[in-house]
């Protein structure tokens, strides 16, 4: 493991660097807010009298498109900006090991944001008897799709040297992502193209492959899917920075 | 120690270092010269890993830069342009990162740390985030996360631009001290710090070698190595420029702009200090001042980058 000793310590950095400024909590908190605000008003909890956290689920992918890009903006364009990338890369690390540690720390403030998420667990508990084990298949898709968005936000954000164009592009990529498995969406193709097409465009989106795993359909097809989605991602990533680290 | 062999960097078309070839033996301060522009910073790019050579390479401690990038990495103690780090970091937290990703942790990475401390003078400002230090301090910063693992080789770009006089001369105090063990390239465009550490400079233009010398052996080349400069009182400055400009070895004579002010040019760098004073005293030409110009740096730099 010679090889991957550098990932420990940039991964460690580059996870604390989001609590050195308060940034990071007053993100959780309106990550928090959010969560909450769209489970119970957008998602009517309570009205809908089942004990289950669907409604949170539902809207998460709608969360994520705001809050994963606004994590993952910083990670490169700020080396670019700042000039730190010279340092970075100069340093006896990998640009393999450079990219996942710091796609790592992204992951690790997000589900911690998403962890703390856990008093909703609890207040359905109260309220009835959930199937947990559907809530925790939700949790780890949740994340697993979290990742996913932030591979997407690692590559748009090496891109550039403007975090705000970073984060934009980010948006931009993910909402599409949303859009073209959004049932909204393909029923307005639905008028204009055959169904093949339409699950066909779909089946690249996060929306179809959400929907399962949403409701406790934990299927290995969907997995993959985002898994693929967080390999291209950082592959992505990494050539962007091969190709233009120095400019 | 370093071999540098036709190294090469194109950038779409334009050729920032072309086919730049030359050795630094171990312990040598090597200074690196050129006006803006001319491939310094991209060559040291090369060097450090950062950038890829379009063509041809460099040896450093025998590991090829093209094939053993890391292990090149390893070797060498670099310290960008500006001296960038992590601004959000306090300077015992970067220093500590820096040891980590060097390969040194727990105890080991104390003392690599401690060591910075004293030797880079940071006792003061060690718990501040770097972001709210001075450039003097920043800089500082910048060498001890070059020195932490005590490197065999030390590359500098710029390592004195914007600092004050002071704290130009404690960073030169510094790379003189740690010339002693080490092989330093540096690059700068002030010409005085050149004479001031290092042993032999390389002047490049147009990504290309125009000079290789000792700072002195550059000096020769300058109009004004050798010059007498010297003052007599102002009713004799027209016989004075008369009688010395008769001299076989004297190419021309100056007046400056202080009164009674003169400086007198040698042909091809000959030494005529001893028959300027001979002849003063034949002539009974009372001279207050007299001084042998070193030569001028500046005036070789503007001739071979031009």
């Amino acid at each position: 493991m010679a090889a991957m000793s550098q990932f420990t310590p940039l991964f460690k950095r580059e996870f604390l660097a989001y609590f050195r400024s308060p940034v990071a909590y007053v993100f959780i908190v309106i990550f928090l807010l959010a969560a909450v605000g769209s489970t119970f008003f957008l998602g009517r909890l309570y009205e809908g009298n089942q004990a289950d956290l669907d409604s949170f689920f539902m809207y998460l992918p709608w969360l994520y498109l705001i809050f994963v890009p606004a994590v993952g903006m910083r990670l490169w364009a700020e080396e670019r900006r700042s000039g730190t990338i010279e340092l970075l890369f100069t340093l006896p690390v990998t640009m393999a090991e450079a990219v996942l540690a710091k796609f790592a720390a992204g992951w690790a403030f997000l589900v911690t944001a998403l962890a703390l998420t856990f008093p909703l667990a609890i207040t359905v508990n109260y309220l009835g008897s959930p199937d947990n084990g559907v809530i925790l298949a939700g949790y780890l898709g949740s994340a697993l799709m979290a990742g996913a968005y932030l591979a997407i936000s690692c590559f748009t954000s090496a891109l550039t040297k403007n975090q705000v164009v970073g984060f934009i592009l980010g948006v931009v990529i993910c909402f599409v992502l949303v859009l073209v498995g959004w049932g909204v969406f393909t029923n307005v193709l639905a008028q204009f193209l055959p169904a093949a097409a339409i699950d066909a465009i779909a089946s690249v989106g996060f929306m179809s492959h959400w929907s399962g795993i949403s409701r406790g359909l934990i299927d290995t097809r969907d997995l993959i899917y985002f898994a693929s989605a967080i390999f291209v991602g950082l592959a992505l990533n990494t050539l962007v920075l091969t190709l233009k680290k120095a400019s | 120690m370093i071999h540098v062999q036709s190294l090469t960097k194109e950038f779409s078309g334009f050729r920032a270092v072309d086919q730049l070839s030359f050795e630094v033996p171990q312990g040598q301060i090597l200074g690196f010269l050129g006006p803006n522009g001319a491939g310094k910073s991209t060559t040291m790019k090369m060097l450090t890993g950062f950038v890829e050579p379009s063509s041809g390479t460099a040896l450093v401690g025998g590991k090829d830069i093209r094939t053993a990038s890391l292990e090149v990495r390893r070797l060498i103690g670099y310290l960008p342009e500006s001296a960038p780090s992590y601004g959000e970091m306090t300077v015992v937290e970067f220093l500590r990162f820096i040891a980590e990703m060097r390969g040194k942790r727990g105890a080991a990475r104390e003392s690599a740390a401690a060591a910075m401390r004293e030797t880079c003078a940071l006792e003061s400002v060690w718990t501040q985030p770097i972001e709210t230090l001075s450039k003097g301090y920043r800089q500082r910063v910048g060498f001890a996360q070059a020195l932490i693992h005590d490197p065999a080789i030390l590359i500098l770009d710029e390592p004195t631009d914007g600092l004050d006089p002071n704290q130009k001369h404690q960073v030169r105090e510094l790379i003189r001290r740690m010339g002693a063990a080490k092989t330093i390239i540096l690059s700068t465009h002030i010409l005085e710090e050149v004479e001031a550490v290092c042993q032999r400079a390389i002047i490049i233009a147009k990504g290309r070698i125009v000079a290789d010398a000792t700072p002195a052996d550059l000096m020769r080349q300058s109009s004004s190595y050798n010059a007498v400069t010297m003052r007599v009182a102002t009713r004799d400055v027209e016989r004075a420029r008369e009688l010395l400009g008769r001299l076989s070895a004297v190419e021309r004579v100056e007046e400056l702009t202080i009164p009674g002010a003169i400086r007198v040019f040698p042909r091809s760098g000959q030494s005529i200090a001893a028959s300027v004073s001979e002849l003063t005293r034949a002539q009974n030409l009372p001279v207050e001042q007299i001084q042998v110009e070193p030569g001028r740096l500046d005036e070789v730099f503007r001739k071979v980058t031009h």
